[in-house]
């Protein structure tokens, strides 16, 4: 039943060589635009850490909060993080992702923060979303307590996170800072405005904000900027062979919180994923890329949304992300 | 139509005092090895238009003959089209509607960003809605755009409207504007229509200023001259001096538009990581470095900085030299706007947060001003009024500042000048005087969109309340 990788083929990237210097053009000629929106959301993440109390860093171990760690680290180094980094365990997630996780905060020596949407669960705050005998049922909800909880118990005022406006039509509307209401609620007809590169970061009581500093940034950018950076990714991004089953037209990695229903037949692919969430609604794509140029090469040429392609939870109905948003959702 | 290449003899254009790069006007040319798509550019846009003006169709038009609507958005949209219109064309104005409640109130809330790539440029379009809190958005939007495109439907010509959209450009100090003439399939391309229309914008354009404008005819709905060239009649002919809308955007020279003259360093954030940050940075630092580094981080906002220059920290006046750039990637010969970088100076001088590093030799006293005027646009229910106190932020710095006199109201509708009484409505643009607890380094905002702007924060509900452009 464990994912087995496709024999022979390198998983990971080459170990980083020797990087020449980004900047070998001249400064005064202009930046490339990946430059350009690295150095946007470096200056996000100084704003933030200097007029927020107690902000913490979304860390799943999926691509974008993958970025997000490169980008503190180009904001921060030679100092640590002015903050923990925090991620929302649902239970349901690919044990090659949670092994990354704890290496990754491990390699670059700072604190980890996991909240365990089990524990929420078996607190009685919320009742487990997720129903084995219920094909699709997942905690996609569950985590927004948890995370809640987390904020609470820690007394964080801002999350930084990997949201990008052109994931989901919600989000194109979304603010880099986008304050949320003692319950977590967003409300988007009442966002403050955003002008130039100048935040204001100031919360009223109860509230706190999420913050997006890859906002700007496409999917392609950030496959491009992971391929620039040569930065490591759970072996999942890449081609590998696993037993799933089709539903609703997607494939599941069959896992021990997805069996197979009758009438499904498990296959043997070669797969990878686009996106990670739980192992209960991330769909993964036939694919044989096996490094990051053929990733890269497969998502420039794709013609179907990253969220549309691999995330259940986004296709329940055309204002999904909407509702969850003003929940609290991330 | 795409974007010269200049390659790497760009570096040539780098001059030792970096006031002649200013005009040398080179494109972007990183890395020569990287790929094409890492070589693009970003160009910022800002559309300004109504919803009958068909700008929701202009945008779904670009994303979608530019190839960047995906299967599955566009089944959704053609879903939405069928529901709402019954069957027939795609009506691609759905493309950009945002939430559910627009979706049912047949509205826009706010601004949403589109992003899209063609050829060696990629596009941040920020699409502000026409009705309400218009103002409020379009100076939003304007406020990070090197472009904005003010649609002119045909029918009706240069309106009040055009002339306001046009002024709040050039307010914004955006340098290139495009007039997007627009539905022209409706005045069956009448050139006598388009000529009427591009004599009076370039004569509003002149009027405020604005140094680059093209007038461009266009339908959206149809899909002429926007990004495909359809059939344009022979006076609209398909050489390089009639662009389509897309091409002109791809090809527009903005690299000029950087303030490379005057330096200005806002420092967001010290960097001291002692000693016991030695285990999170591997081989390249010692734990002695450690011990003493003092890096001062920012983004440029202006000029060019390199090590070996004099510099004079604001509002202090204490001078040193810059020791090194900086950047998790190595130390540079030399950072421009909008570059992070962490910057060390010679002598151990007391710097922090809000403080701007300015070339030696500026005048201090100039520069650091307890009182501005500034054009404000005012974003709240609660009308802006003398004797005001509200919180200033600009730059790096965030300080109490109490509003001396409304000086004056822009009429919107005439664009006159008038007395203002009652100081600033909701949307309301006017000139303020402003006086401040701390002083800034500011610069005029022609001069310098990041050392020339502000916003104003309510200390009451910590609610962005306007934003301020420095004269």
């Amino acid at each position: 039943m464990s994912p087995t990788p496709a024999a022979g083929s390198p998983v990971h990237p080459a170990p980083a060589a020797p990087r020449p210097l980004h900047a070998t053009g001249p400064a005064t000629a202009g930046l490339s635009k990946l430059r350009a929106l690295e150095s946007e959301a470096i200056h996000v993440m100084r704003e933030v850490a200097a007029e927020l109390e107690r902000p913490a860093l979304l860390f799943s171990g999926g691509k974008d909060s993958i970025v997000l760690l490169r980008l503190a680290e180009k904001a921060f180094r030679p100092g640590r993080f002015p903050f923990p980094l925090l991620h929302v365990d649902t239970g349901h997630n690919f044990d090659e992702v949670l092994e990354f996780r704890d290496r990754r905060a491990a390699e670059l020596g700072e604190r980890l923060i996991v909240a365990q949407v089990q524990d929420t669960i078996d607190q009685g705050r919320v009742a487990d979303g997720y129903d084995p005998a219920r094909p699709g049922s997942s905690r996609n909800q569950q985590q927004t307590q948890t995370l809640l909880d987390a904020i609470e118990e820690h007394g964080f005022d801002a999350c930084f996170g990997g949201a990008r406006r052109d994931e989901e039509r919600a989000r194109a509307k979304e603010r880099i800072m986008s304050f949320r209401d003692d319950f977590g609620g967003w409300d988007p007809k009442n966002q403050r405005p955003e002008l130039w590169n100048l935040y204001n970061g100031r919360l009223r009581q109860g509230e706190n904000v999420r913050v997006f500093p890859i906002s700007n940034w496409t999917e392609l950018d950030v496959w491009q900027y992971i391929a620039e950076e040569r930065l490591e990714l759970p072996s999942i991004y890449f081609a590998h062979e696993r037993e799933v089953v089709r539903r609703n037209g997607m494939l599941y990695a069959v896992s021990p919180f997805l069996q197979p229903q009758e009438g499904e037949t498990v296959e043997t692919l070669s797969v990878r994923y686009r996106t990670v969430g739980d192992l209960t609604i991330t769909g993964a794509v036939e694919s044989t890329a096996t490094t990051l140029e053929q990733v890269v090469t497969e998502i420039a040429a794709t013609r179907v949304t990253e969220r549309g392609e691999t995330r259940a939870d986004d296709r329940v109905s055309e204002a999904a992300m909407e509702d969850r948003k003003a929940q609290g959702y991330f | 139509m795409s974007t010269p290449d200049p390659g790497p003899t760009a570096a040539a254009t780098s001059t030792a005092d970096g006031t002649a790069a200013a005009g040398g006007g080179t494109a972007t040319a990183p890395a020569a090895e990287a790929s094409s798509v890492l070589r693009a550019d970003l160009l910022r846009v800002a559309t300004a238009g109504s919803v009958d003006d068909g700008k929701s169709t202009l945008i779904g038009r670009l994303l979608y003959d530019s190839k960047q609507v995906l299967a599955d958005q566009l089944e959704q949209v053609e879903a939405a089209s069928v529901r709402r219109h019954g069957e027939g064309a795609v009506d691609l104005s759905l493309l950009t509607d945002g939430l559910r409640a627009e979706r049912e109130q047949g509205i826009t809330i706010d601004v949403a960003y589109r992003y899209f790539t063609t050829g060696d440029r990629s596009f941040i379009l920020a699409d502000t809605p026409g009705h309400v809190q218009y103002t409020r958005n379009m100076v939003t939007g304007a406020s990070t755009a090197d472009l904005v495109i003010v649609l002119v439907d045909a029918r009706q010509g240069v309106i009040e409207q055009t002339r306001r959209h046009t002024f709040i450009a050039s307010l914004l100090g955006v340098r290139h504007v495009t007039f997007a003439v627009n539905k022209m399939d409706l005045v069956d391309w009448d050139e006598d229509v388009f000529r009427a229309i591009e004599t009076e914008t370039t004569r509003i354009s002149a009027q405020l200023g604005i140094p680059d404008i093209h007038v461009i005819p266009i339908s959206a709905l149809q899909g002429t001259n926007v990004v495909d060239r359809g059939s344009t009649p022979a006076w609209y002919p398909d050489d390089a001096a009639h662009p389509t809308l897309l091409g002109h955007l791809q090809t527009v020279e903005v690299s000029t538009d950087r303030n490379l003259t005057d330096l200005r360093f806002p420092v967001q954030w010290v960097v001291r990581p002692g000693e016991g940050a030695a285990d999170v940075n591997g081989e390249r630092w010692s734990p002695d470095e450690l011990h003493d580094y003092r890096g001062y981080a920012g983004q440029v906002a202006g000029g060019v900085l390199r090590p070996g220059d004099e510099v004079q920290v604001l509002p202090s006046g204490v001078r040193s030299r810059i020791a090194r750039i900086e950047t998790l990637d190595g130390e540079l010969p030399e950072a421009a706007a909008p570059q992070s970088v962490t910057v060390h100076l010679e002598d151990d001088v007391d710097v922090s947060r809000g403080d701007v590093l300015v070339g030696a030799d500026e005048d201090a006293a100039a520069l650091c001003r307890r009182e501005i005027e500034a054009d404000v646009c005012w974003m709240s229910d609660r009308p802006l009024r003398t004797g005001q106190r509200l919180l200033v932020k600009h730059t790096t710095v965030t300080t109490v500042a109490k509003v001396d006199a409304v000086l004056d109201r822009l009429d919107l509708h005439t664009l006159e000048r008038e007395d203002a009484p009652d100081g600033l409505d909701l949307n309301a643009i006017g000139r303020v005087r402003i006086r401040l607890k701390r002083p800034l380094v500011a610069d005029p905002y022609l001069r310098d969109r990041t050392t020339g702007a502000f916003i104003l924060i309510d200390e009451g509900t910590n609610d962005t309340v306007g934003g301020g452009m420095i004269r």
